[in-house]
């Protein structure tokens, strides 16, 4: 496994008038890590996803996703990354494998590859028995191991997930986890955003975002040790109202 | 009745909130009025229209004269064969050939009986039906020019006689049955977005429990738009009288109280299009299908109902703007009165109360 | 007698049993809480008890009243968020109170004062002239039940309100349920999280329309058959399908170590010969408490 860095981002800002959504954050997540994004709603967590996978332009700072720069080669970011948000991107009446070979069209793959590109992760994923029906039809968990299938449609070395096991069932997400660590085995990066507690606790490294800035990174069980919480969901508590009452003050 | 004012109140800060509603209430009764009254006027002018002169007098080239300068009539481009006048209208380089037999002459001297021949190319009624009406108008005032000022009623009349519109201007026709229009697109457009709307924000389940009837929460929801709906005629009413000079002969009153009624009619059928409606969009779409076709096409106000198919005929009946568009000409342009439209009213009326009937019953407490 | 009650409900889509023979009881001034994941019925056993979804069969009642046909006498004494957010995001904080206020009768000196308490606990004051879609996430969420709670509602029926919240709004969300619930209202909320059952008097597993298990959160997680362990070595691929190898064991990556579920009426020193064989040292096995997770996944494969 290479461990060259798969994001760096350094005192990156993004700005909307006057409000500070993205404020001079600085990070390093390795090649085939596992990183848990966390942080309040409108912490800043989407802002900072979007930045990085191109969609945004960043108003100071500076940022590399895959080696390439977040500013001049946002085409070249967007090939070598997946994306999926909280949202599901597939087209409700399309089955399964006619979202797939869209989506593979789309990132310019012929039709031979798609198919079997399309075997190959129904095969991984599980998606046999409902990759022929309308996705409308689907239940949530099975949509979003599609919807993974989309992302991982060209091969990105590098996953961005936001909040993508909001209300999946706790198998569901089991599997959906496992399939996550047996990407990070193979050496893709996963970049992830959720409000559960005990799924950040998977993650080989997690940081926690407050008002635009990142106020810990570090192992979930290191993390928990060193502010002497009970669990994640206690320390994330207890840093951000530590925040809020020291803004309070100040 | 104080949770009536709270429905209300909100209801109208919703529309003011609301830009798209706001452009819906303004925008469009203006730019309807534009549209029907200016650009698809029935005015018909510069009819295009060959002439066949076998007399050859200096009376039949007068004749032609007042014919062209006319702004009625203009002289194509080509001239018609003699022999086969007909070969003018089916290249369609004329729409009407007027044919003047020799003999006028004498006949205008003599003041005999004399007939002009006309060929007008039917398949435009409008025009057909315009070429009927100009050329005669033309011709009998011909005819009296032609006479000296001492004789008395001349043995020749072509009577054409113009009621009510005696300008013949096709927009004080159009312009009363437009407000009938608009008024019923705007009303069941706005009630069914506005219920919709709750639907999709996922008030509607809140609403639904608390402690407010559904006949609360659709007079809550209709008393607004009817404000809203009469300014929107007032509106149409003041720029038909500026821009078209559309007389307004009748009572004003009258006029409100009809419009209350066929107002009322409107906003039954934009609530009962949201009972059965998920969306916004659905609920738009469906609104301007319901209300505009068959408000323009089966109410007498650009197609004559007595012309159409049986079916149709029977349809006709349970549009209100039937019944709206023969109130409002009547009132604006021959000051009809109460008796007159007693019928029409009547009917508007007990459509009135069936559409709210109907809404009312149709109104889902349940959301699956 | 139960304030709320549900007997065999049944409710279906098409062929889906949306809600399959569903029971429970709640007394007054419990929190009752229905856990389960999207789908699971959840929202349709509310709305049935919120009058909006007409049951197949079954019977919902609150307060002696049926759900059905009594629902107009039940309005009064109910308060109900559903799970979409449901203000009118083009109407201030103070104007989305003032409206059900007065849907609700609230007027006068009684909404001033019930205004003043629900701004005090919500925190929403400086924003009443905020339109409700310019709110945060957790702020529009205090606002939907400051809305709920005009009337002074006996019981509250809350649809998973706490659904894409982060982990502090959350916490401080249950923080104003525990507050309601010593002023007596009787609460039944739904939600996805597992967490948020330890918050709960009682709690109940829903999944596929059906009632898994139901109980207090001290109780619950007794109901895992089995025992858990913490295998604290490198979690590949490999090393978790050795111990999937192993009879009675089941192995699970959780975040830098592995979690080992052993079957009911199987120990560690019945299979550490096993172990021991597929190279791993029972030494570094930790035995550790199943979670409710654990809890519903057992139920949810046993039903």
């Amino acid at each position: 496994m290479t461990e060259r860095p798969a994001v760096t981002i350094d005192n990156l800002s993004r700005h909307f008038d006057s409000f500070k959504a993205v404020d001079g954050i600085s990070l390093e997540v390795t090649s085939g890590e596992t990183f848990g994004f966390l942080g309040a709603n409108g912490a800043g967590k989407t802002t900072t996803i979007r930045m990085l996978c191109g969609l945004l332009a960043p108003t100071s700072g500076s940022g590399t996703v895959a080696g390439f720069d977040i500013y001049r080669q946002a085409e070249e970011i967007k090939k070598s990354i997946g994306y999926m948000s909280q949202k599901f991107s597939l087209y409700p009446d399309l089955t399964g494998k006619e979202n797939l070979s869209f989506y593979g069209a789309a990132y310019g793959m012929n039709g031979s590859s798609i198919a079997s590109r399309t075997e190959e992760l129904a095969e991984r994923l599980d998606l046999h028995d409902f990759i022929d029906r309308p996705t409308r039809s689907l239940p949530v968990g099975w949509r979003q191991r599609l919807a993974l299938g989309v992302s991982l449609l060209h091969r990105p070395r590098i996953l961005f997930l936001d909040e993508p096991t909001s209300g999946v069932d706790p198998v569901f997400r089991r599997k959906f986890w496992k399939i996550l660590y047996e990407l990070a085995e193979e050496g893709v990066t996963v970049f992830v955003t959720t409000h559960y507690m005990d799924e950040a606790e998977y993650c080989g490294r997690i940081s926690i975002m407050h008002q635009g800035k990142i106020v810990e990174v570090g192992q979930p069980f290191e993390l928990i040790q060193k502010h002497r919480a009970e669990n994640l969901e206690e320390l994330f508590i207890n840093l951000i109202n530590g925040r809020e009452a020291a803004n309070a003050e100040a | 009745m104080l949770k009536l004012r709270f429905l209300a109140h909100k209801e109208f800060r919703h529309i003011l909130r609301d830009p798209r509603s706001l452009a819906i209430v303004v925008v469009m009764p203006i730019m309807m009025t534009f549209l029907y009254g200016y650009a698809i006027s029935l005015d018909v002018e510069n009819i295009m229209i060959g002439v066949v002169d076998y007399d050859n007098t200096p009376e039949s080239r007068q004749l032609i004269d007042h014919f062209y300068g006319s702004a009625y009539f203009s002289k194509p481009d080509a001239s018609p064969v003699d022999g086969d006048p007909e070969r003018i209208l089916l290249s369609s380089e004329a729409k009407a050939v007027l044919i003047i037999r020799s003999g006028f002459a004498r006949a205008l001297h003599e003041r005999s009986d004399f007939s002009l021949g006309m060929m007008v190319d039917g398949s435009d009624n409008t025009v057909a039906a315009a070429v009927q009406n100009y050329s005669s108008a033309i011709v009998s005032k011909f005819a009296l020019d032609q006479l000296p000022v001492d004789i008395e009623i001349p043995g020749i009349t072509i009577s054409t006689q113009v009621l009510y519109n005696p300008d013949l201007k096709s927009s004080h026709f159009f312009v009363p049955g437009l407000v009938a229009i608009i008024l019923m697109m705007i009303s069941a457009l706005l009630t069914s977005i506005t219920i919709a709307r709750e639907k999709e924000t996922g008030t509607m389940e809140q609403l639904l429990t608390a402690p407010v009837t559904p006949v609360q929460i659709i007079i809550g929801k209709i008393a607004p738009y009817i404000g809203l709906a009469l300014l929107d005629g007032i509106l149409v009413l003041v720029f038909a009288k500026i821009i078209f000079k559309v007389p307004f002969v009748g009572s004003y009153m009258l006029l409100l109280l009809f419009g209350l009624v066929y107002v009322s009619a409107a906003l039954s059928i934009g609530i009962l299009i949201s009972s059965l409606v998920k969306t916004q969009q659905v609920a738009m779409m469906s609104a301007l299908v319901a209300t505009l076709l068959p408000s323009v096409m089966l109410s007498g106000l650009i197609f004559a109902i007595r012309n159409m198919p049986p079916v149709l005929q029977g349809l006709a009946h349970i549009v209100p703007a039937k019944y709206f568009v023969t109130i409002i000409r009547g009132i604006m342009l021959k000051g009809a009165g109460l008796q007159t439209l007693a019928l029409n009213g009547l009917a508007l009326l007990a459509l009135m109360g069936v559409l709210m009937a109907i809404a009312a019953k149709k109104f889902n407490t349940r959301i699956d | 007698m139960s304030l709320v009650s549900v007997e065999s409900l049944s409710k279906s889509y098409r062929e889906i049993r949306a809600v399959d023979d569903f029971s429970f009881a709640v007394d007054q001034g419990e929190i009752y809480a229905l856990v389960g994941p999207d789908g699971a019925g959840k929202t349709t056993i509310i709305r049935t008890l919120c009058g909006l979804i007409n049951p197949d069969s079954g019977v919902a009642m609150i307060d002696g009243l049926d759900c059905q046909r009594k629902f107009e006498s039940i309005k009064p004494i109910l308060g109900y968020m559903p799970q979409v957010f449901s203000l009118y995001p083009d109407l201030t904080v103070t104007e989305n109170l003032t409206f059900y206020g007065g849907i609700y009768g609230v007027v006068g000196e009684d909404y001033r004062t019930r205004v003043e308490y629900l701004y005090r606990f919500s925190n929403l004051k400086p924003f009443a002239d905020r339109r409700a879609q310019a709110l945060s996430g957790g702020m529009k969420q205090k606002l939907a039940l400051s809305c709920a709670l005009m009337h002074q509602p006996r019981i509250l029926i809350l649809d998973e309100p706490t659904t894409g919240v982060d982990p502090l709004s959350r916490r401080q969300f249950w923080e104003i349920l525990l507050e309601l619930k010593k002023q007596g209202v009787t609460i039944i909320v739904s939600t996805p999280y597992m967490d948020e059952v330890a918050r709960s008097d009682r709690a109940c597993f829903v999944f596929k329309g059906k009632k898994l298990a139901e109980g207090t959160p001290a109780a619950l997680p007794g109901l895992f058959e089995g025992s858990l362990y913490f295998c604290d070595c490198r979690p590949t691929v490999q090393t978790l399908e050795a111990l999937n190898q192993v009879s009675n064991v089941q192995a699970r990556r959780f975040g830098g170590g592995i979690h080992v579920y052993l079957r009911k009426d199987v120990t560690l020193p019945d299979i550490a010969t096993e172990l021991t064989r597929a190279g791993f040292d029972t030494g570094g096995f930790r035995p550790i408490r199943p979670d409710l997770e654990d809890c519903f996944i057992q139920l949810m494969e046993e039903s």
